[in-house]
């Protein structure tokens, strides 16, 4: 019951907050909304029982991949482009992969339920805290079998942190 | 009882927000930040799976797609002040130093 109502609040709070981050015209709004969305998208992992993603949400995307945002904002100049038109005349190309996005999904879901996948597509109420300690099980698995793709993606980031500093620095 | 389809519709939700907003709009800034929605979205799929399969192979991958996220946002948000000292705009269809 309880699960239920924390997953409808912050499903909810982040759909909402989603369009609101899409629709305005301010991008300081923006950047705003999609704190609130991203918190939204923390309390799902808490709900999860993913208290480790739960940690690193809130401290990597909001507090430093939002920080990098505003910062931007701020050196950038947005006052011409928010006076300016917001939208392009996309929106038959928008509606349609959203259409085609929804179709897949629906199939997805109808085939899982007609079929004898059914037993599949229903979370355990208590997994038998198969992921109980989840900071030790996320490690564990993130330093043994996980060993290369955690190094590469060390090396990803330095790679991004040069490029940013090249990007930003000088004239280019 | 929530199912594994609350969370695939809720994940279906964000990811055609995002979609919307990245097709349809026209500041860059916006567009990236559309672009961190789709990815929220893929990640509330992985957590939700690994918590139905009851393995931790899920949250791993959403580390991943954390640290994919955060480097993106570097490099595109120092694209952006590059552009924005070049040419003085910010709106993805005036970017077109390619076109003669």
């Amino acid at each position: 019951m309880l699960d239920s109502i924390s997953f409808y609040f912050f499903a909810s709070l982040a759909v909402i907050s989603a369009i609101l981050v899409v629709t305005r015209r301010n991008a300081v709004h923006s950047a705003i909304f999609l704190v609130t969305a991203l918190l939204a998208t923390a309390g799902i992992f808490l709900q999860l029982h993913a208290e480790f993603l739960f940690i690193v949400q809130v401290i990597l995307y909001v507090g430093g991949i939002m920080v990098l945002f505003i910062f931007v904002i701020m050196l950038v100049n947005l006052d011409v482009a928010a006076r300016q038109m917001q939208f392009n005349r996309m929106w038959l190309v928008a509606l349609s992969l959203s259409v085609a996005l929804g179709a897949q999904v629906y199939m997805v879901i109808h085939y899982a339920h007609s079929g004898v996948a059914e037993a599949l597509f229903r979370v355990p109420p208590a997994p038998a805290a198969a992921l109980e300690p989840n900071t030790l099980s996320v490690g564990v698995s993130l330093f043994t079998e996980y060993m290369l793709p955690f190094e590469i993606a060390s090396v990803l980031l330095l790679v991004a942190m040069i490029g940013a500093v090249v990007m930003a620095k000088r004239r280019v | 009882m929530l199912s594994i389809t609350h969370y695939l519709v809720l994940s279906l939700a964000l990811f055609t927000i995002g979609v919307i907003g990245v097709v349809t709009r026209r500041n860059v800034i916006i567009i990236l930040m559309s672009i961190e929605l789709i990815l929220n979205a893929v990640n509330i799929n992985l957590v939700a799976f690994s918590r139905l399969f009851g393995s931790v192979e899920g949250q791993v991958f959403a580390i991943f797609i954390i640290t994919d996220a955060a480097a993106e946002a570097a490099v595109g948000l120092g694209i952006i002040i590059a552009f924005f000292r070049n040419r003085e705009t910010v709106l993805a269809d005036e970017m077109d130093l390619l076109k003669w």
